[in-house]
């Protein structure tokens, strides 16, 4: 599973272009729209998927992911249903890394071996789950990496050199850059101190580095594109998705196709982008 | 999985990545792990400097009042017709309950860590109280995220947190209560790593807030030790504390989990009872989860998600609990019980009444316990109840439940 990842990355990188890493809820606001939402994505550009676990709880989001999480509760998604959904998808696409993205309580009750027997099967390449840091690799970390299933570590302005190879110690795939401290969904960093940020991780590691938080435009992924190995939107798009609903909740004919002409617009932007630290 | 930090001792723990057994533990945000790495860092240089408990325990003398009294009462116990009652008198600390305790000591902490903005999460708002007081007392601004439900059910508590300074932001997620807020403050935590103190009310969080806060809190259990000594020249038969994320009842528990002839109750919120959705009671009807950076017993569905709750008393009103609770229930050293809303309202009632104590909701739970018991014990065996808050903050709550005119 570890491969296709690499293999994207490996590409993307002989291609000279940054990832668009594209988030969004699992079950926001239907299965049914989610899972077109999720195919839409490679169509209009994404490379990479970030599949989101809603959870009642969700610490480091803000106002955007929150309620997005909250619309796909409220609708039924469960852990079950965001893993058919991933089973779903892999029915046309088997080659965008599909990494799931959450907070550990809703895996633990699920069961830790059974969760990674499922996710593998369903095709899942990579887990971000926001909660649990290096000290908890026990937890999750090390039997999904033991599995072959990559563990993506946020490394974020706050961990410091002292630190930085604690948090890649176990990771894989992929290290996601948070580029400020805060939660989902807050302004745009300052593109220069992104890069400086993104030259101190690859220090330490050869990993892709991606860099997330306040990315919305194409302006925006271009830039941020240009110092790191991939780009990741996420609050952007779990906006659109709610800017397309009707009062009550339901999704619209403009559901899938906002995100779809988000994407697209994203993508051109980190086309236009050059792999600044090459490999 | 981890064994008990010391075959000898219920006191030894937690272990050194914060776990009591199975529970505790570090689970949040990489971004909050460098500043829960130098928290823990400095609350262990701090807790034995001497200079650092000097000045706590002379604030404890001169600021909050303590020690707190040790008071038998003598008509709740002729009216049981059992087991002698005592009380430890928690609610005549400043500002009205333990959780003064626990706010001297971190900030304390906060100044010697250079920290220049202290937030808070408050229920029933004691803690929010709490943290207004002394941060008006050591000059530093306070914000307190306080859910909306709570805002409106503990307007006096507002109040007082606004006279002190302080700025209270109303948190609409969820049901508007003190989960809601917890998450409403890490995620200003998260946001404002440099110059934040997070002040955790209760002995439950990333650790170390559970150790740290226990030690805070432990005084009460120290001194109630001492004076029961001296009263009765025995320890009591059984020790009592209402239960919500569990502070006042970890902190009077702790000194005599090696005492193993007294026994240990906690007293969890049956709200309108355990078959429904509408109470507290995480460790009676819940399962252990991840939340709030410990793992720990938790109100959940199949699915992990976290349940709301309910109960009378705000400062119950908290889907989890402390880990070192979860982990005492687990070991067989204390047990926990559940206490219905309407069997706190009378204990409530009959307190106030028979003693001239109007104790708040939360203890009122405790003392629900202790009219179960102590017509079932032995006139020469003594019951001890952590009396950890007075009641004037609920009397707005209970005025509308009996339908009286305020």
């Amino acid at each position: 599973m570890t491969a296709r990842m690499d293999r994207r990355f490996a590409d993307l990188a002989a291609e000279g272009r940054p990832a668009l890493v594209t988030y969004f809820m699992g079950g926001d606001p239907d299965y049914a729209s989610s899972l077109a939402i999720m195919k839409a994505l490679p169509k209009a550009g994404s490379d990479v998927i970030e599949l989101g676990m809603p959870f009642s709880d969700p610490m480091a989001d803000g106002p955007a992911i929150q309620l997005a999480g909250q619309r796909a509760l409220r609708a039924g998604q469960t852990l079950a249903k965001t893993l058919q959904m991933a089973r779903d998808f892999r029915l046309e696409d088997a080659d965008t890394p599909i990494v799931l993205m959450g907070y550990y309580n809703p895996i633990y009750i699920y069961g830790v071996d059974r969760f990674l027997n499922d996710a593998l099967e369903a095709g899942i390449d990579g887990l971000i789950v926001v909660d649990l840091p290096p000290e908890m690799d026990d937890e999750l970390c090390v039997p999904a990496v033991e599995r072959g299933i990559n563990f993506i570590r946020l490394a974020t302005p706050t961990t410091d050199a002292k630190r930085l190879p604690r948090v890649l110690e176990n990771t894989s795939g992929f290290v996601y850059y948070v580029s400020m401290n805060g939660i989902t969904g807050s302004a745009l960093p300052d593109p220069s101190l992104v890069g400086a940020a993104v030259r101190r991780i690859k220090e330490h590691t050869t990993l892709p580095v991606c860099v997330g938080f306040g990315v919305k435009t194409a302006e925006h992924a271009r830039a941020i594109g240009a110092s790191a190995d991939g780009v990741v939107v996420g609050s952007a798009i779990v906006n659109q998705i709610a800017s397309s609903l009707t009062a009550d909740g339901a999704a619209t004919e403009a559901t899938v196709a906002g995100v779809e002409a988000l994407v697209r617009s994203l993508a051109s932007g980190v086309r236009s982008a050059k792999l600044a630290a090459a490999e | 999985m981890n064994q008990s930090p010391s075959l000898n001792s219920f006191r030894g723990g937690p272990d050194e990545d914060g776990r009591f057994g199975i529970y505790g533990g570090r689970f949040v945000a990489e971004t909050l792990m460098p500043l829960i790495l130098e928290l823990q860092e400095k609350w262990d240089e701090a807790k034995d400097d001497p200079e650092f408990q000097k000045e706590l325990a002379s604030l404890g003398a001169h600021y909050i009042g303590r020690p707190s009294p040790l008071y038998f009462a003598e008509r709740l116990t002729e009216h049981l017709g059992g087991a002698k009652i005592y009380f430890k008198r928690e609610e005549l600390n400043h500002t009205g309950s333990h959780k003064i305790n626990n706010c001297i000591g971190q900030i304390l902490l906060a100044k010697r860590m250079g920290k220049t903005r202290i937030i808070a999460e408050t229920g029933a708002g004691q803690h929010g109280v709490a943290s207004a007081t002394v941060a008006a007392r050591f000059g530093l601004p306070c914000v307190v995220y306080m859910g909306a439900t709570d805002v409106e059910r503990q307007a006096p508590n507002v109040f007082r947190m606004k006279l002190l300074g302080a700025e209270v932001k109303p948190v609409t997620a969820g049901h508007g209560t003190l989960k809601d807020a917890m998450n409403e403050a890490l995620r200003d935590w998260v946001t404002n790593v440099e110059d934040t103190y997070y002040l955790i009310g209760t002995a439950a969080g990333p650790h170390p807030y559970p150790e740290m806060v226990r030690d805070f809190q432990a005084v009460i259990g120290r001194e109630a030790r001492e004076q029961i000594l001296a009263a009765e020249g025995r320890l009591p038969d059984v020790v009592i504390a209402a239960v919500g994320g569990g502070s006042n009842a970890i902190g009077i528990f702790h000194p005599f989990l090696d005492d193993k002839e007294v026994r240990i109750v906690g007293v969890e919120a049956g709200g309108k009872g355990l078959d429904g959705e509408e109470h507290c009671a995480s460790i009676t009807a819940g399962s252990p989860g991840v939340l709030h950076g410990n793992r720990t017993y938790l109100l959940q569905d199949g699915d992990g998600q976290i349940k709301e709750g309910h109960s009378i008393s705000a400062g119950l009103d908290y889907p989890g609990i402390g880990p070192e609770h979860s982990w005492l229930n687990d070991v067989g050293r204390a047990e926990y019980v559940p206490i219905m809303d309407h069997e706190a309202l009378e204990a409530f009632q009959l307190l106030t009444r028979i003693e001239g104590i109007i104790p708040a909701l939360e203890p009122s739970h405790a003392l629900a316990e202790v009219i179960k018991r102590a017509p079932k014990m032995g006139k020469d065996e003594i019951i001890l109840m952590n009396l950890s808050g007075r009641g004037d903050k609920d009397i707005f709550t209970v005025g509308k439940i009996l339908g009286m005119e305020l």
